[in-house]
C-alpha cells in the first residue's frame, strides 16, 4: 500500500472528528425516531476531496467513536459506514473540483453516493448482521433500506449543496469586475 | 457552552486503569470478536458474568456511565421489538421446535424458542457493553495511537485517531458557535420547518464548518511536516508504556478466552446451543 | 565576518496559482544569533519569506523561484521540509493548529517521536525544554485547558527540542491579549539568550515586538524589501505609515510636538527613550496648546440595560458575576479584559445564545428574558470574530439576503433592503461577487452587512480587528465609526488598547467574570491598578507623558487622539 501523505492523515483525523461531532447531533425529521445523518454528507464530501482511503478511514474511525461513546460498537454498521466512504472515494477519484463544478460532476457525485449507500446499507450491513447477530433477514433489509434511503436523500441534498458551494468558493479572481450601479 | 454528554476517559486508580493501552486494546478486540462469533448460551452467560466482574474491578461507578447505559437499553429494546415484529417465528426456525406459550394477536404468538433467541441475541450485545465502555473510560486517549501502532496498525492511521480525539472539542465548540450565530439569522435546525428546508438550512452551518476544517487541515499538516512527521518508517512514542507482567497476563487471557469461545461454539458443528432438541422440553 | 545562516540572493518567488510574483529581488542575510524583525502589511510578502526559510515553499506551496536561497548552507528546494526543520524551528500563528498532541508533554515531544528518539531520552529533553519556557507544571494538560499564551509556550518548546540554529515566529502576537503578548516577547528574548539561536519575528505590531531589543528590522511592501536597517534608524525616518505599518505611538506624539527623532535618543522603546529638557518642554508646550478638551457628549436615551447578571455553566463556578451597566442610544462602547474574562460570554447572554442564572437584560426598559434568539436578532446584531465562521453562502448578495429570506420577507422588499445595506457598507459594486474573492477586511464588511440588513439597533462585535494590520484595522474601524455616526449603537469586545482609546469614548472592564470599571477609555489606561488586574497594558503615550512631567497622562492621551483625528492622520 502506498504511504498516506501527511495531508491525508490530517484529513482523516479532522474528517473523523467532524463525523463524530455531527453523528452526536440528532436533527429530528417529521418521521418519528428518524434523524438526519449529516455525518454522511460530510463523509461523502471528504471522500470526494481526499480519496477512497480517507473516505474509508473517516467512516471507520468516526463511526467507531460515535458508537464507542454511546452503547458499544456495532461493527457491521461501522464497516458499512467505512464502505460508504471507500466506494464514493473510488468512483469520484477522477473528479477535479479545482476547476469549478458542472452538471456532469454533480451527477457523478450523486451516482457515487447512491451506489455507495445502496451497497452499504442494502447489502453489506444486513449480510454482516446475519453473519454476526443472526437476525431475521426481513428486519435487516427493511432497516437497511430505510437507513440507505434516508442517507441517500441527506447526502444527495446536503452533500451536493456543500460540494457546489465549495467549488464556488475556490473560484479564481480573474473574471471579476466591479459594477458601479 | 452546553457540552454534549458523551462518554470519555475517567481518571481513577484501578487494576484496569493501570494496564497498558495495548493490553486493553487486545482484550477489547478479542472480546468483541468472541461475542460476535458465538451464539452459544453457555459461553454468553460466562462472558456476561465475567464482564460484570471486570466492571467491578475498574472502580468505574454505574453513576458515571448511567446515560450511556440508558442509551444502550433503549437501543436494545427497539432492536428486540423490531425483530419480533418482523419475524415472530424466527426462533422456531432456528431451534427446530415450537413451544407456544400464548398468543397476542394474529401471527404474533409468543414461543419459548423465540424468547430464548431474544435472550441470546440480547446477551451477545450486553456482554460487549461493559467492556467497550471500560475500554473508553479507563484508557488515556494519549495511549490510543501508540497502542494501535504497537499491534501493527500503521502509525499514520494511529495518528489520525489521535488527531480526531485532539480536534473533537475544537470542532464541537466551532459547530456550537456557528449554529448560534446562524440562529440569530433565523436558521434553526430544531424548528418545525419542512424536511427539505431543514436540510438546506443545515448547509448554512456546515459550509463554514467544512471550509474552516479544510483550512485547519492545511495548517495542521504544515505544522506536522515542519516537525518531521511521516519521514521515517517508524516513530517512537512519548506515552507508550512498557508491558508489565499484568499486561501479558491480560493479553494471554484475551487470547485464551477467544480460543475457548471458538472451541466451545463450534465443537458440535453449530454456533447455537440448542436445549430444545435434547433437553427437558 | 561569519557566514549567514540564511541568505537570500536576488531571490524572487511566484506561487503557482498567482498571476504575479509575491517576492521580487530579495537580498537578505541573517547571521547566527541575530534578532531580526520582518514587518509589513498582510500581502506584503513577509509571510512568504518565512515560508521560504522553513521549506513550506516549495514543498507545501509550489511555485516558481528565481535567484538563490541558502538556509544553513543548503538550498531548501533541493532538500526537504524535514531536513530544513533541523535548522529552522517554526512557530505558526495559529497555536491551535500547531498544538497537535493530546497533552502538553506529547506535543513538545512530537518532533522527537518523529525522529525515533528513545523514550527515556525524549522525556529528559521534554522536561528540560518545558522548564526553559516555564510550562513544566502543565505537562499533563490538554490544549483546551491552556490560555493562548501558554499554548504559545508549548509551540515554542515543541520546536526547541530540535536544537535548531534559527527560530522563526509567524505573527506571534496575533491572538494574544496585551499582557500575554508582552510576556511572549520577553520569553522569546530569554530563549534567544539561552540558546543563541537566530530569531526571526514576522509581525506588524511593531511597538509590541520592540518591548525587547531587536538587532534589525526588515520592512517589506508589495513583495520588496523597503528597508533593512537597525531598528533605531528606521524609526527616525518616519516612513512606516506610508507602508501600512503603525509607528510606535510615542514617536508619533513626539513628531506632533515638533521633536526631531534621532538614533541617539534610543527611539526603539519608550522606557529607554532619552529626551533632553528642551525636547520635554516641546512636548509640554504642545500639550498645553491643545487645551481644547472635547465637551462631554450628551448621552442619548437608555437602550440596553444589564442588571445583576450572573452566569455559569454550573452554579458553583460563575463565569460572570453581578454585571451591571447601561448603554445609551448612539454610544460606541468597548468591553475590555484579558482572554477568558467573560467578555464573549456577556455578548452571548445579550444575544440570548445562553441564558443567565439570574439577573436581567432590558431593551428600552423591556425585559428580554422571554425573547428567543431570533426575536432578539431583530434589534441586537452579533458579529463573530472570524468572518469565515459566519459566511454561509458563496455569493455576497445571497449572504446578505439570508436573514431576510429566512424571515419570509417578500422579494421586492428584500431587494430594496439588501441594496440599501450594500451601499451603506460600500459593497454595492461587489454585489455579484463570490465572497471568496474578498480580502479579510471586506469579508468582515459582508458579515456586518448581513447583520445590518436586519436593522438592529445595537451591534455587538467580537474582536473586530484581531490579527489585522494597520491598513485593515483603519478600514474596519473607520467603517464602524461611520455606522456609529449614522445612529447605530456599537458594543465592541476587544483587547486592543489603542482601538479602545481611539474609537470608543467609554470602556467597560472585565476580569475573572467581574466588572471592574465602567468609565472613559482614557481613564482605564491611566489607572495602574486596573491595568494590572485586567491584564491590559498602559499605552506608551502614558509612559511618555509621565517622562515629560505631564501629571495628567489621561488628558495627554485624549489630546493626542483628538489631534490625530483633526489631522485626518
Amino acid at each position: 500500500m502506498k504511504k498516506l501523505s501527511v495531508k491525508t492523515v490530517v484529513a482523516i483525523g479532522i474528517g473523523a472528528a467532524l463525523f463524530f461531532v455531527l453523528g452526536k447531533i440528532s436533527i429530528p425529521t417529521p418521521v418519528p425516531n428518524t434523524y438526519i445523518s449529516l455525518q454522511y454528507a460530510i463523509e461523502a464530501v471528504f471522500a470526494t476531496l481526499f480519496g477512497p482511503i480517507a473516505g474509508l478511514l473517516i467512516g471507520f474511525i468516526g463511526h467507531t467513536l460515535v458508537d464507542a461513546t454511546s452503547y458499544g460498537p456495532w461493527w457491521s454498521w461501522i464497516i458499512a459506514s467505512a464502505c460508504v466512504g471507500l466506494i464514493i472515494g473510488l468512483i469520484t477519484m477522477k473528479l477535479d473540483l479545482s476547476e469549478g463544478i458542472d452538471t456532469k460532476k454533480i451527477v457523478t457525485f450523486n451516482v457515487a453516493q447512491i451506489v455507495a449507500h445502496l451497497l452499504a446499507w442494502g447489502l453489506i450491513a444486513p449480510v454482516l448482521d446475519i453473519l454476526i447477530y443472526s437476525e431475521p433477514i426481513e428486519k435487516l433489509f427493511a432497516q437497511g433500506l430505510m437507513a440507505g434511503v434516508a442517507n441517500i436523500i441527506t447526502t444527495g441534498v446536503v452533500g451536493t449543496l456543500l460540494l457546489i458551494a465549495y467549488a464556488e468558493t475556490v473560484v479564481k479572481r480573474g473574471s471579476l469586475k466591479k459594477e458601479e450601479d | 457552552m452546553a457540552r454534549i454528554a458523551i462518554l470519555s476517559y475517567i481518571k481513577r486508580e484501578s487494576f484496569v486503569h493501570e494496564l497498558t493501552g495495548r493490553a486493553k486494546l487486545v482484550f477489547f478486540l478479542a472480546w468483541s470478536v468472541a461475542s460476535m462469533v458465538t451464539y452459544d448460551t453457555r459461553v454468553l452467560v460466562c462472558m456476561l458474568l465475567f464482564s460484570f466482574v471486570i466492571f467491578k474491578v475498574s472502580r468505574i461507578r454505574v453513576k458515571d456511565i448511567s446515560f450511556v447505559l440508558g442509551l444502550a437499553a433503549v437501543f436494545l429494546l427497539m432492536n428486540n421489538l423490531f425483530v419480533y415484529l418482523f419475524s415472530p417465528e424466527y426462533g422456531v426456525g432456528l431451534y427446530q421446535s415450537r413451544t407456544v406459550l400464548f398468543t397476542i394477536a394474529g401471527p404474533y404468538t409468543v414461543t419459548l424458542q423465540q424468547l430464548f433467541y431474544h435472550l441470546n441475541m440480547t446477551m451477545k450485545v450486553v456482554c460487549v457493553v461493559p467492556v467497550a465502555l471500560l475500554f473508553i473510560a479507563c484508557t488515556d486517549p494519549s495511549e490510543f495511537a501508540s497502542s494501535l501502532a504497537s499491534i501493527g496498525v500503521s502509525y499514520r492511521i494511529g495518528y489520525s485517531v489521535s488527531l480526531a480525539l485532539r480536534y473533537i472539542p475544537d470542532i464541537q465548540r466551532e459547530y456550537h458557535n456557528i449554529s448560534q450565530a446562524q440562529q440569530a439569522r433565523g436558521i434553526d435546525l430544531s424548528g418545525k420547518d419542512k424536511l427539505f428546508t431543514r436540510m438546506k438550512n443545515s448547509v448554512a452551518i456546515l459550509l463554514p464548518l467544512v471550509l474552516s476544517s479544510l483550512n485547519r487541515i492545511e495548517t495542521v499538516s504544515n505544522a506536522m511536516e515542519l516537525r518531521g512527521f511521516g519521514r521515517n518508517r517508524k516513530r517512537t512514542w512519548y506515552n507508550l508504556r512498557k508491558m508489565q507482567k499484568n499486561d501479558w497476563i491480560v493479553t494471554a487471557l484475551a487470547i485464551a478466552i477467544l480460543a475457548v469461545d471458538l472451541i466451545v461454539t463450534f465443537w458440535d458443528g453449530s454456533r447455537y446451543y440448542n436445549p430444545f432438541l435434547s433437553g427437558p422440553f | 565576518m561569519a557566514t549567514p545562516i540564511i541568505s537570500f540572493q536576488d531571490y524572487g518567488f511566484q506561487y503557482m496559482a498567482q498571476a504575479k510574483p509575491t517576492l521580487y529581488n530579495i537580498n537578505l542575510d541573517i547571521y547566527p544569533g541575530e534578532k531580526v524583525l520582518i514587518a509589513g502589511t498582510s500581502g506584503s510578502g513577509k509571510s512568504t519569506i518565512g515560508n521560504c526559510i522553513n521549506g513550506l515553499i516549495p514543498f507545501a506551496y509550489p511555485g516558481q523561484k528565481t535567484g538563490k536561497l541558502l538556509v544553513g548552507g543548503r538550498e531548501p528546494d533541493k532538500s526537504s521540509i524535514f531536513e530544513m526543520s533541523h535548522t529552522v524551528g517554526t512557530v505558526l500563528q495559529d497555536t491551535d493548529g500547531q498544538f497537535i498532541g493530546l497533552t502538553v508533554g506529547e506535543d513538545i515531544a512530537f518532533a522527537l517521536e518523529n525522529n525515533c528518539v528513545p523514550q527515556d531520552e525524549m522525556k529528559e529533553i521534554v522536561d528540560r525544554v518545558a522548564k526553559l519556557v516555564d510550562i513544566d507544571h502543565h505537562l499533563q494538560y490538554a490544549p483546551h485547558e491552556l490560555s493562548g499564551g501558554q499554548k504559545q509556550r508549548v509551540s515554542l518548546a515543541g520546536v526547541m527540542v530540535e536544537d535548531v540554529k534559527a527560530l522563526l515566529f509567524d505573527e506571534p502576537l496575533a491572538n494574544l491579549d496585551p499582557a500575554a503578548g508582552r510576556t511572549t516577547i520577553e520569553l522569546i528574548d530569554t530563549v534567544h539568550e539561552q540558546t543563541g539561536a537566530a530569531v526571526i519575528i514576522i509581525e506588524h505590531r511593531l511597538e509590541d515586538v520592540l518591548w525587547r531589543r531587536m538587532d534589525r528590522i526588515v520592512l517589506m511592501d508589495e513583495g520588496r524589501i523597503i528597508a533593512d536597517v537597525p531598528v533605531a534608524k528606521l524609526l527616525t525616518g518616519g516612513e512606516l505609515p506610508a507602508h501600512g505599518i503603525r509607528e510606535p505611538l510615542y514617536l508619533t506624539a513626539l513628531r506632533y510636538a515638533g521633536v526631531e527623532i534621532d538614533e541617539q535618543m534610543h527611539p526603539e522603546h519608550v522606557e529607554k527613550l532619552l529626551l533632553t529638557e528642551e525636547q520635554k518642554e516641546k512636548v509640554r508646550g504642545w500639550y498645553r496648546a491643545r487645551e481644547t478638551d472635547r465637551a462631554r457628549e450628551d448621552r442619548g436615551q437608555e437602550l440596553l440595560r444589564v442588571e445583576h447578571l450572573d452566569f455559569g455553566y454550573s452554579p458553583e463556578t460563575l463565569t460572570l458575576q453581578d454585571v451591571n451597566f447601561t448603554v445609551h442610544r448612539g454610544e460606541m462602547v468597548s468591553i475590555v479584559g484579558r482572554n477568558g474574562a467573560g467578555k464573549s460570554t456577556l455578548a452571548k447572554l445579550i444575544c440570548g445564545f445562553e441564558r443567565p442564572l439570574s439577573g436581567g437584560i432590558y431593551m428600552e426598559g423591556r425585559n428580554l428574558s422571554g425573547d428567543t434568539i431570533k426575536e432578539r436578532a431583530a434589534f441586537i446584531g452579533y458579529v463573530m470574530q472570524n468572518p469565515n465562521q459566519m459566511i454561509s453562502k458563496p455569493m455576497i448578495w445571497d449572504e446578505v439576503e439570508l436573514a431576510l429570506v429566512q424571515s419570509g420577507m417578500p422579494k421586492e422588499e428584500r431587494k430594496a433592503r439588501v441594496e440599501e445595506t450594500l451601499r451603506i457598507c460600500g459593497l454595492y459594486p461587489f454585489r455579484n461577487w463570490p465572497v471568496s474573492a474578498l480580502s479579510f477586511g471586506q469579508k468582515k464588511r459582508v458579515t456586518i452587512a448581513s447583520i445590518l440588513v436586519q436593522r438592529p439597533q445595537i451591534i455587538i462585535l467580537d474582536e473586530p480587528t484581531a490579527g489585522q494590520d494597520y491598513r485593515h484595522y483603519t478600514e474596519i474601524m473607520d467603517f464602524l465609526k461611520e455606522l456609529n455616526g449614522q445612529g447605530y449603537t456599537i458594543l465592541m469586545i476587544t483587547h486592543d488598547m489603542h482601538l479602545m482609546l481611539e474609537y470608543t469614548p467609554r470602556a467597560i472592564v472585565f476580569s475573572e467574570g467581574r466588572m471592574l470599571a465602567d468609565t472613559t477609555a482614557a481613564k482605564v489606561l491611566n489607572d495602574p491598578e486596573l491595568v494590572r488586574a485586567a491584564n491590559l497594558k498602559e499605552t506608551s503615550l502614558y509612559t511618555l507623558s509621565l517622562a515629560c512631567g505631564i501629571d495628567e497622562p489621561q488628558k495627554f492621551t485624549e489630546r493626542f487622539i483628538a489631534y490625530e483625528k483633526e489631522e485626518g492622520r
